[in-house]
């Protein structure tokens, strides 16, 4: 060594350090992508508990279908299919940036709100369906 | 030769280790490969158990035991779970890597969600086959 045998302790810029960045549509469908799969992965636990309430017998199940229900459930569920079709969207347009197409700065921000879009569409159209009678009356699910 | 990469060129890289796809991740591009395939089953799989679920016409325990013991739910079911394990315990290994920076606290967390995640598929496999079977 040169000068002296310790090494110096440098504090490195760290990757994703949003704090500098401008948001931007490109990096908000990115953030969002990986907030909604985060959120997905936790969903999971809902779907493991409920396959082994049904497996455990009728009390258990019932118990996981009035927790489903409830105002709580039913938000977590609202909010979980949304994720899905959020993440499912920008998945789809994952694929077509691996193809390369999309790079275009214009294309890139169309498509970027249109995955926001669809995946709104979808969500509402998904819910209004399961609560269509509540909403216009008629004959229940 | 003239398709290879700049930094290919270079001889850095034994043929064997180009012809495996082996980067300095030493896992060429499994990840990014896997990654994509069960994208695909999410995609049908879950498109599929949304569907099954909303147009359900109830809830009752008989009905969801009936629902899973037809064989062609129960296979479904299984197969979603399995690749939405699976894309979990990548997409969140990517986050851990990106965001835990202690590198003892990253080994134990990466271990932790792997074994975590694999027994919370077992065990909803095994739920569907005990309640189909």
């Amino acid at each position: 060594m040169f000068m002296n045998d310790t090494p110096i302790k440098k504090e490195r810029p760290l990757s994703p350090h949003l704090q500098i960045y401008k948001p931007q549509i490109t990096s908000i469908s990115s953030i969002l992508h990986r907030l909604t799969g985060v959120a997905l992965t936790l969903g999971l636990f809902l779907v493991t508990w409920g396959l082994i309430a049904l497996a455990d017998g009728r009390d258990s199940f019932e118990f996981f279908i009035d927790f489903c229900a409830s105002t709580l459930g039913q938000i977590m569920l609202i909010g979980w299919s949304g994720a899905f079709f959020y993440h499912m969207c920008t998945g789809l347009r994952h694929f077509v940036l691996d193809a390369g197409f999309l790079y275009e700065k214009k294309n890139t921000a169309i498509s970027g709100f249109a995955v926001i879009g669809i995946a709104i569409v979808l969500t509402l159209a998904t819910w209004i369906y399961i609560y269509r009678a509540m909403i216009f009356g008629g004959a229940t699910a | 030769m003239s398709n290879l990469l700049k930094w290919e060129k270079g001889g850095l890289k034994s043929p064997n280790a180009r012809a495996r796809g082996l980067g300095s991740a030493k896992s060429g591009v499994n990840h990014w490969m896997m990654q994509r395939i069960t994208a695909v089953g999410n995609l049908i799989l879950g498109l599929w158990l949304i569907y099954s679920l909303v147009t359900m016409a109830s809830f009752t325990y008989t009905d969801a035991v009936l629902w899973i013991s037809a064989p062609i739910n129960a296979v479904f079911m299984m197969l979603f779970i399995i690749t939405t394990f699976y894309h979990a315990v990548l997409g969140s290994q990517v986050v851990i890597e990106d965001y835990v920076h202690n590198e003892a606290f990253k080994i134990i967390k990466l271990l932790g969600q792997r074994l975590v995640f694999f027994a919370m598929a077992v065990a909803c496999i095994f739920s569907i086959l005990q309640v189909a079977l």
